[in-house]
């Protein structure tokens, strides 16, 4: 019996080592076989992130006006006639960056592209990825310049006159730009206290007072 | 009825087998007792027929009658939902997962929360390919069939949208814990470690040290990543539960970055790019950064830290009756592990510590319980756990004196159920 189980660990330990020889000599697996090379045509269509340092924008051209045109007629409906939104969709305007610290109970700051967003890459980028809603990459780079520098005029961070290229719209400094931080957090280190731990609690919110839950009409249970 | 056929052959279906069993009662007295199959003595049970009801006397439903099963028709009041106030469209929306029906850790692929931001596509993975490329890479384009061919591994990983809770943040809001904390959910997430892909690509993590995660709906959403979390633990995941991807999560191939916020975890993910700075793109500048109360924003928050919360009792869950009950709930940390957890009853003047009840996997839901004698009296009952980091959950009120009201994103702080005399649950904010 010991040499048949002398034979399991030897044959065990073959297949170990030949399992091994699978990998690279270099250490690196290789998963060769597996995947294609894109073309030059795929990539180019799906590559189309902007960062800050403008790395991404393509050539074109828009101007303000051109782009209030295109705005009217393809973004108001949701965003409204002077970017202030319209129902529930996004403003696109308002609000400073001197009061984003405004504490108040019944309503936040106004966080919109001229009063909080850091980059107006994110513009062109975002714009072009995504808009108009359920249209998305339907615009051509001269019109999401054109819109680009419509609403940095609307948020009056660029003048009415002005036209924007990848150059001209990587040199624009937003005034949020120095508003952000990288996370710090943990920043609350609560201990588990387990017993006194504090006084009488109060009930001071009730969510049945607001109201605001969707019900439905036949029972859950 | 004086036929002596069998009970397949003289019985309807469903609905019709309660109209047989009736005209089989009305017709008892008459003699048709040997006709309807009921043996002599069982004439007393006729008259209490929930005794033997229909399925124990009649055949049910063939195998294959459901391809696809579904839960009892019993319980159809499980499903997700939505609060249509809080969105433009259901496009740009979000569903919540009805917590309160579920048990053990595992999110039904059918219950998982959506957050979609042009809605759900129906990808044909024929059409579909993943591309990664960038700085320093051989451009690679990848099929399923593909991806299918990679090493693969299988993790427990809770999925958490930094806005849930997030309607919390100045004052008890929702009444139902499927909108307090439904924005989470937890799988097994299968599919190919991005780590072997990124190794195999030749990527170095200190120079093209940025991922740029893009998907192919029609917001074509995008998240900068650091490369060295994605060659940390992140997954390209196909499978969900088993099966294949459900659509509204991501079908055919989504990334999955464990215990990073939901909105990294891109569905439908068409493109990686390699890059050296961050893109600083939509979502991670104009949402998903964090408001504080001096004006500044933190960015890049990207650690969903550790929260808890109890779902029985819970407005769904009222207590039933006096006596031995179990509160139960769920626990999370994309930190790690859940080491502990405490509950109050009291309104957080005592704590015990509660028992673990689930398997304990990394950055997943973790169920806990403790047993509780219900005297009949109001109660205060809320959760607080730790994470093997030894970080504690904190209060709401400690996370409020730091980061003021208007943070929106990350709420994390212990909740508070209200159990009333009448064993009816209320979502309440204490002092």
């Amino acid at each position: 019996m010991s040499s048949f189980r002398d034979a399991l660990i030897a044959s065990a330990a073959l297949l170990l080592a030949s399992a091994g020889a699978a990998f690279a000599a270099d250490g690196a697996t290789s998963f060769h076989g597996i995947g294609s090379a894109p073309t030059e045509a795929e990539i180019a269509a799906w590559d189309i992130d902007i960062r800050p340092d403008g790395m991404g924008l393509p050539p074109g051209q828009g101007s303000v006006a051109d782009g209030e045109e295109i705005f009217t007629t393809q973004c108001a409906h949701c965003h409204g006639d002077f970017g202030y939104g319209a129902g529930r969709y996004p403003a696109l305007v308002g609000g400073t960056v001197e009061d984003l610290d405004v504490q108040s109970v019944r309503s936040g700051p106004e966080k919109t592209i001229g009063s909080y967003w850091p980059y107006a890459s994110t513009l062109y980028d975002y714009i072009n990825r995504a808009m108009p809603f359920g249209n998305a990459e339907s615009l051509e780079p001269d019109q999401v310049y054109a819109l680009t520098a419509y609403i940095l005029n609307m948020n009056g961070i660029i003048d009415s006159d002005a036209v924007l290229d990848a150059k001209s719209l990587a040199a624009i400094k937003m005034p949020n730009e120095g508003g952000f931080y990288m996370d710090d957090r943990p920043d609350v280190h609560a201990e588990a206290c387990m017993s006194d731990c504090r006084d009488e609690p109060k009930v001071v919110s009730n969510a049945k007072k607001l109201a605001v839950t969707p019900q439905e009409e036949a029972a859950s249970q | 009825m004086t036929d002596t056929k069998t009970p397949r052959q003289t019985a309807p279906r469903s609905a019709g087998r309660r109209a047989f069993l009736r005209s089989g009662l009305a017709l008892a007295g008459a003699g048709a007792v040997a006709a309807t199959g009921l043996r002599p003595g069982a004439a007393q049970a006729a008259d209490a027929p929930d005794l033997i009801p229909e399925w124990t006397r009649y055949l049910g439903q063939g195998v294959v009658s459901a391809p696809y099963g579904k839960p009892s028709a019993f319980e159809k009041h499980v499903v997700r939902r939505t609060v249509p106030w809080l969105t433009a469209t259901a496009e740009s929306s979000v569903s919540f997962t009805p917590l309160a029906d579920l048990n053990g850790i595992i999110t039904p692929n059918g219950l998982h929360f959506e957050r979609h931001h042009a809605g759900y596509p129906d990808i044909d993975p024929q059409r579909h390919h993943l591309l990664i490329h960038g700085m320093a890479v051989k451009p690679i384009k990848l099929h399923l069939n593909d991806l299918l061919r990679y090493p693969q591994v299988s993790r427990i990983h809770f999925l958490e949208c930094p806005a849930n809770s997030g309607l919390e943040w100045r004052g008890a809001q929702m009444e139902k814990l499927q909108f307090t904390h439904g924005m989470v959910s937890c799988c097994e997430w299968t599919g190919v470690p991005v780590k072997l892909i990124f190794e195999q690509l030749g990527v170095d993590p200190k120079k093209a040290t940025w991922v740029l995660a893009e998907g192919a709906d029609s917001a074509a959403m995008s998240r900068s990543i650091p490369t060295e979390k994605m060659m940390d633990d992140a997954i390209l995941a196909y499978a969900q539960n088993g099966e294949m991807l459900r659509p509204e999560q991501g079908y055919p191939v989504r990334l999955i970055v464990p215990g990073f916020e939901g909105n990294m975890n891109v569905k439908w993910l068409r493109r990686l790019e390699l890059g050296d700075q961050p893109w600083h793109h939509r979502e991670e500048t104009s949402k998903y950064t964090d408001l504080m109360p001096d004006g500044r924003a933190r960015r890049f928050t990207w650690l969903m830290e550790a929260k808890s919360v109890i779902t029985s009792p819970s407005p769904e869950k009222p207590v039933l009756g006096k006596g031995y009950n179990e509160i139960r709930g769920l626990a999370w940390s994309g930190a790690g592990k859940i080491t502990r957890v405490d509950v109050s009853v009291d309104g957080g003047r005592n704590w015990q510590e509660a028992k673990i009840t689930s398997p304990v996997f990394d950055k997943s839901l973790t169920r806990f319980a403790l047993p509780w004698e219900w005297t009949g009296q109001e109660a205060l009952i809320m959760s607080r756990c730790i994470d093997e980091t030894g970080y504690v959950q904190p209060t709401l009120q400690q996370l409020r004196e730091k980061r003021g009201l208007w943070s929106i994103y990350h709420n994390n702080g212990i909740h508070t159920w209200m159990v009333t005399k009448s064993g009816e649950v209320e979502n309440v904010q204490l002092s």
